[in-house]
């Protein structure tokens, strides 16, 4: 173990940083001091636009165009670094700090082998040559635990997986044998089960090397599991650094606290009580060995050679009034089922039954328009999921306009304000765009668009991911309010098992296109039978010290 | 890869059959041959006999799609359609309206548009990559400032400008380089030089953008900063990260192009009599000659689709992200 | 006077309307007011919005025509062409040719002629022009003089009219803003207003000089000279601002519902008619635009002549020719921006609030309508302006080749194309290609400027 009393290797003194944006300063990084001792983990926890990365990119010089380090001094073993001439810099970048950023996907240059990339550094620093570098690249990829190095040295990045990927990034980061390694939420664009394995990776190198590793995330878990120190940063400012082991037993600054009571915990799995009575609940929405194929195509006349199977024989039944959680990393299909449940895409086989009425033959045009509204749908990104061009309010009758064109002017208007009430927005939202709201505040929208035409049932595909956890938090307590009021089913599609332990009555795990394993909530979590679930399961990041 | 490459050689024959039937549709049906031939004969006061020669010597006195007159396949071959358009399929060209054969004319003036525009391209782009990676690597400064500045004044300049210009300046007043001609032989350089620089200045305002913007795409990317992360200097990252990534849109722009360096360059051909296939169109549109135009127009299509074809083939080549299937 | 309306002036005129109206739509559209706010910041733009505004002042004024005297059924055909408006204006300048070339502010012929002289023998020496300079009595010596005073006084008199515009502008502001005129006077003048207000009224203030001069000079002298035939250049350099603008303005009615249409529907729909509709532009695209554009002027040509009667008069042929050569460019210039709203569309059709209103049970017009045609509009108007300056140039190299507009109809093309020898004579005639140069760079030039404010300001990519 190694402690945080040794004399500390970066020091960031004052450090202010700001962007130009139409002829102003706006303030990104306001003031920050801290250390980060030689071979200690810190860690830098904050919400998104807290301002972490770009401390990290001020500390290394490395900030976009219009970024401006307005005041302050990082001191890398006693050298003030904004002080150097950028020659100089380039000498302390890649050698003294490695730095792995978030996405592996676009940080790699997509046209150099994994071997080019590495190789660059080694050869750029003076470490290595000719075949001492080939071998010294071999090895670095033998460490990150990557399979079969041998090959990954001639593949592009394009070949590798995901997991992959940021090996190979954290490849790159320890060529220069730096003494800091700075990771900015290393595992963030990864599912769970791969999070764990480069945590792992981070760990045991951190250890073998003696290097200090200074660790950006937003996610308390990872904090929990890998940091010796830890500093909450909050709009621009550190407002507590603590001892890790002190932090999560007494957290002091209130924010901080806050940060702590929302982390989501398995145990905490929702108790039934709003179930309704004894009776066992009907069923809404059932699925019986439902695919959906996307073809492959292949030779000179295009035929149909393979087929991808997206959904591969998936039978559900979601009951009335509960919350059924989709379980499952990504790419494993949940998302295309819960598209093709809307038919917004079609399906090849099987059948939907919707309140007992098989929706998956085609009728009329307008019979199948006419069955859309009691089943609609939120989305993950508020960003996207409305149209920039359109006024709040319009948005929200849309669907009351194309489903039922009888209701006039004045009551469709009315509904609109009542909706917004009811989601927690001011009625006045209706005549504003949608980019005045934040994040949370969008999928209040969101939820409020999709409620306009009395769904039943609301298909709510990873609606939490995309907001910071206080937000989280919020939308989660307003969807169970919803379903409590007005008797919802929710299909809740989700990677994350602490927001399933939160709301869901049943959950159903996906893995490949096939549902392995389904049951009540605390059944699955607490319980699981499937070796897959166990997997998931044992990836979720634990309180260590809490 | 073969399989892609068939199939797309097979497109392409539906899209030369749409160029031909396009033509074919423009000059013998909108327009019949005794239009053509009045057009050609002078307006006035033709009698129906010479326009009835006029077409029989080149063959637009047959039905248009079907001969009722013949007998078994001569039915469907004795008709303007098969005597006209299915033979370019084939680059039977013909003879043109003036009784020359359009064929040989191409065979030889290909060499001097070949010869002027090969090297038009290859200069202009090496020059304007070049101007457009030293405006990048000083963005930010009153250099990039005033090299876009420039840029833009010197695209808004009409490209007749510059060739009236340069043969001004450099033919008559300095008295450098001959105004115009063409020699096929060792001195073929003399003419070439002033064509050859006045198209490379004319192409830098709209190329040294094109290629700016295509820098800058990249050097936003996250693996330029990755490049920048491992302390690699500005020049190593703007030459083996930016430019390797840009180098994709930029060959493949080009590739597509290099077909039809054979139809050469009208303009500087037309005004530097230089004997090639774009001064040859040109000459056929002013004496208005319906059968050279319509065999360039099908040589050109021709050359743009085999330039799609490379394009796609050139992607597999430079871009290690494209399987072709 | 009976006024008559050319095919080209009365689309000039909707294309025009149609941009009002287009101006007031997006000013009550937030998501429009923010770019073009950013626009109306940028001094480069604003000063070029200046110029184009001046442009197409003439522009409209060009497009105003009628038959100069009431006679006109009965008249022998040819003797009464329609003029314009600004023919009506420029008056003079537009019958006072000389014989053949003349310098700029010459008062003598390019070229030597015998002359009668006092005695009744001849002299071989260069003659006096009918018109320019011939108000001086001994050119050697008053000529200079005479352009300087008139110069500086054509000067003044622009500078009094750009003062009373400034005033008004003044004015207005300090309204709109409720600011006592002085302080609004002081703070344009120190550039401390958000519209670029500075840069404008200097701009404005160099066209109104300019142009006062240049007015008062050209009632006594040939400013940019005459041509072959001795008409003024300065008048057929004015004269081709409307062949300009409308070949950059009216290609758009052909472009704009071709490539909305097509490019929405093959991006949207997908399948069969996207392949259709691939497959058509693919091949338009392959034909080289050039020899499409030769060949549909060809055919216009041999149309025209087999359909003589048709065609009253030459002015209307030149204008149906005219807008026939817009008709065509809009046809070869389409498949671009198709392809950009094709991608872009199938882009938009996957994006979340496209899915959410399909599930909300909402019709396939009424998303293109409400979510995918507003989210390309920005592509749409990009793709205008960027191309406007283009087919300025373009008119000019068509024109060259003889497939550009009438020979009759005054535009920069057919200038350079009827000067660009004249340079090898001995002294060298250059003023036909200086003034054609001059304001047709002064056009482009202002365009691209705007364009490429218009796109920063647009295009979501750049915007930051």
């Amino acid at each position: 173990m190694t402690g945080a009393a040794s004399v500390p290797l970066l020091q960031v003194a004052n450090l202010r940083t700001g962007f130009l944006q139409g002829g102003e300063v706006v303030r990104a990084v306001d003031g920050v001091d801290f250390h980060v001792g030689a071979g200690e983990t810190f860690a830098l926890v904050g919400e998104s636009g807290s301002g972490k990365s770009v401390t990290a990119l001020s500390v290394l010089r490395l900030l976009p165009q219009n970024g401006r380090i307005l005041s302050g001094s990082v001191a890398l073993a006693g050298e003030d670094l904004l002080q150097l001439p950028e020659l100089m810099m380039g000498r302390v970048r890649g050698r003294r700090i490695g730095v792995i950023f978030q996405d592996p996907q676009t940080s790699l240059n997509p046209v150099l082998t994994v071997g080019t990339q590495i190789g660059e550094v080694l050869a750029w620093h003076g470490l290595r040559r000719g075949r001492a570098a080939a071998d010294r690249t071999l090895e670095l990829l033998e460490q990150v635990g990557l399979p079969e190095p041998r090959r990954a040295v001639s593949a592009y990045p394009h070949q590798l997986s995901g997991g992959m990927r940021q090996r190979v990034m954290i490849a790159i980061a320890l060529a220069g044998e730096p003494e800091l390694l700075i990771a900015d939420e290393p595992t963030t664009a990864l599912d769970v089960t791969l999070q764990a394995q480069i945590l792992a990776v981070l760990k045991t190198l951190q250890c073998d090397l003696g290097m200090a590793l200074w660790l950006i995330t937003h996610d308390l878990g990872i904090v929990a599991e890998m940091a010796d120190r830890v500093a909450v940063m909050q709009s621009g400012r550190i407002v507590e650094t603590a001892d890790c082991k002190r932090f999560f037993a007494r957290p002091e600054h209130p924010y901080s606290r806050q940060l702590l009571e929302r982390l989501p915990r398995l145990s905490a799995c929702r108790n039934h009580r709003d179930a309704g009575g004894d009776a066992p609940p009907l069923t809404l929405l059932e699925v019986r060995d439902f695919k959906v194929y996307y073809p492959v195509r292949k030779g000179v006349f295009q035929r149909v050679v393979d087929q991808v199977r997206a959904v591969d024989g998936v039978s559900l039944e979601l009951p009335r009034g509960r919350t059924l959680a989709l379980v499952g990393e990504s790419g494993c299909g949940k998302t295309t089922l819960g598209k093709a449940l809307l038919r917004l895409i079609d399906h090849n086989e099987g059948e939907l039954r919707y309140d007992g009425v098989n929706l998956s033959r085609p009728g009329s045009d307008d019979a199948q328009r006419r069955l859309r509204a009691p089943m609609q749908i939120v989305f993950q990104d508020p960003f996207s999921a409305m149209n920039p061009r359109m006024l709040v309010g319009d948005i929200i009758e849309e669907g009351l306009r194309a489903l039922r064109p009888e209701i006039g002017h004045d009551s469709r208007r009315e509904r609109v304000e009542t909706l917004l009430v009811s989601v927690g927005l001011p009625p006045d939202a209706r005549i504003r765009y949608p980019h005045e709201f934040s994040g949370g505040q969008r999928q209040r929208i969101c939820i409020a668009r999709a409620l306009a035409v009395e769904p039943r049932l609301l298909v709510c595909d990873e609606p939490t991911s995309a907001l910071d956890v206080s937000v989280q938090a919020q939308i989660l307590a307003l969807l169970v309010d919803l379903q409590r009021r007005l008797g919802l089913s929710y299909l809740f599609i989700t990677h994350d098992l602490g927001v399933v332990a939160e709301i869901a009555h049943e959950v159903a795990v996906m893995y490949q296109g096939r549902i392995v394993e389904q049951g009540p909530t605390a059944q699955v979590l607490l319980a699981p039978a499937h070796p897959y679930t166990r997997r998931l399961l044992a990836a979720v990041p634990k309180l260590r010290c809490g | 890869m073969s399989a892609y490459l068939i199939r797309r050689l097979l497109y392409a024959v539906p899209l030369l059959l749409g160029v031909n039937i396009l033509t074919f549709l423009l000059f013998f049906v909108v327009n019949t041959p005794d239009d053509m031939a009045r057009m050609q004969l002078g307006q006035k006061r033709v009698g129906p006999e010479a326009i009835r020669d006029w077409k029989h010597e080149r063959g637009y006195d047959l039905p248009l799609l079907w001969n009722e007159g013949a007998e078994g396949t001569a039915q469907v071959t004795e008709t303007i359609f098969y005597q006209k358009s299915v033979g370019l399929f084939l680059f039977r060209f013909g003879r043109s309206d003036q009784g020359r054969d359009i064929g040989a004319d191409i065979r030889t003036r290909m060499w001097p548009s070949l010869a002027i525009a090969t090297p038009s391209l290859v200069l202009g782009v090496a020059v304007n990559v070049s101007l457009a990676l030293l405006v990048v690597l000083f963005r930010l400064t009153y250099l990039e400032f005033w090299g876009m500045a420039l840029c833009v004044a010197l695209m808004s300049v009409s490209s007749l400008f510059y060739i009236i210009g340069g043969q001004y300046l450099f033919g008559k007043l300095l008295q450098l380089v001959p105004i115009s001609g063409y020699d096929g032989g060792r001195d073929a350089w003399r003419f070439l030089i002033l064509p050859l620089t006045i198209s490379v200045i004319s192409g830098i305002g709209s190329g040294v953008r094109w290629y700016r913007t295509l820098f800058l795409d990249e050097v936003e990317k996250d693996y330029v900063r990755t490049a920048r992360a491992k302390g690699l200097g500005e020049l190593r990252v703007l030459f083996t990260h930016v430019l390797r990534n840009a180098l994709i849109p930029i060959l493949t722009g080009i590739v597509v192009l290099l077909p039809l360096l054979f139809t050469g360059s009208l303009l500087n051909e037309s005004f530097f009599a230089i004997p090639g296939l774009g001064s040859y169109t040109i000459d056929a549109i002013q004496q208005q000659d319906f059968a050279i135009v319509r065999s360039m127009v099908y040589l050109g299509s021709t050359l743009y689709i085999l330039g799609l074809l490379l394009t796609d083939i050139s992607y597999t080549l430079v871009d290690p992200r494209v399987r072709l299937h | 006077m009976i006024p008559t309306l050319f095919w080209t002036d009365g689309l000039f005129f909707l294309v025009l309307a149609m941009a009002g109206a287009l101006v007031l739509v997006m000013r009550r559209r937030e998501h429009f007011r923010r770019p073009w706010r950013t626009v109306s910041r940028s001094t480069p733009a604003m000063v070029s919005l200046v110029v184009i505004a001046v442009y197409l002042a003439v522009g409209i004024v060009d497009s105003v025509h009628f038959f100069p005297r009431a006679d006109a059924a009965g008249s022998a055909a040819g003797a009464n062409e329609p003029i314009s408006l600004l023919d009506h204006w420029l008056g003079g300048l537009r019958t006072r040719t000389e014989k053949t070339y003349s310098e700029p502010f010459a008062a003598y012929a390019y070229a030597k002629e015998h002359l009668p002289t006092a005695d009744g023998g001849q002299r071989w020496d260069y003659p006096r022009l009918t018109y320019g300079g011939a108000h001086l009595v001994d050119p050697e010596s008053e000529r200079v003089r005479d352009i300087a005073v008139t110069g500086v006084r054509g000067a003044g008199q622009g500078g009094l009219m750009w003062l009373i515009a400034a005033a008004g502008i003044a004015a207005l502001i300090a309204r709109s803003r409720r600011e006592p005129i002085g302080r609004v006077v002081h703070r344009v003048a120190r550039g401390q207003t958000p519209l670029p207000w500075r840069a404008m009224l200097l701009t404005l203030l160099l066209l109104c000089v300019g142009g006062g001069a240049i007015a008062e000079w050209s009632a006594h002298y040939h400013v940019f000279g005459t041509d072959k035939v001795g008409a003024d250049v300065l008048y057929q350099t004015i004269k081709s601002i409307r062949t300009g603008l409308l070949i950059g303005t009216l290609t758009t009615f052909v472009t704009l519902p071709l490539a909305l249409v097509l490019g929405l529907a093959a991006g949207y729909f997908r399948g069969w008619a996207d392949d259709l509709i691939q497959y058509l532009y693919t091949t338009l695209n392959s034909i080289p635009h050039v020899l499409l554009i030769a060949a549909a002027i060809l055919l216009t040509q041999v149309y025209m002549a087999k359909h003589e009667e048709a065609f009253a008069s030459l002015a209307l042929r030149a204008d149906l020719r005219l807008l026939f050569l817009c008709l065509i460019l809009g046809l070869t210039n389409w498949t671009g921006l198709c392809r950009l709203l094709r991608a872009e569309t199938l882009k938009l059709r996957e994006l979340e609030y496209v899915q959410a209103a399909r599930a909300l049970g909402v019709r396939d017009h009424g998303i293109l309508l409400r979510h995918i045609l507003p989210n390309v509009f920005h592509i749409v108007l990009i793709s205008v302006v960027l191309d406007f300056s283009g087919l300025v140039l373009a008119e000019a190299v068509l024109s060259y080749i003889n497939i550009g507009v009438d020979p009759t109809t005054e535009s920069w093309g057919n200038m350079i194309n009827s000067a660009r020898l004249e340079l090898a004579r001995e002294p060298p005639v250059w003023w036909s290609l200086a003034a054609a140069f001059v304001f047709m760079f002064t056009l482009v030039l202002a365009a691209n400027l705007f364009a490429d404010a218009v796109r920063d300001a647009l295009d979501p990519r750049r915007a930051e």
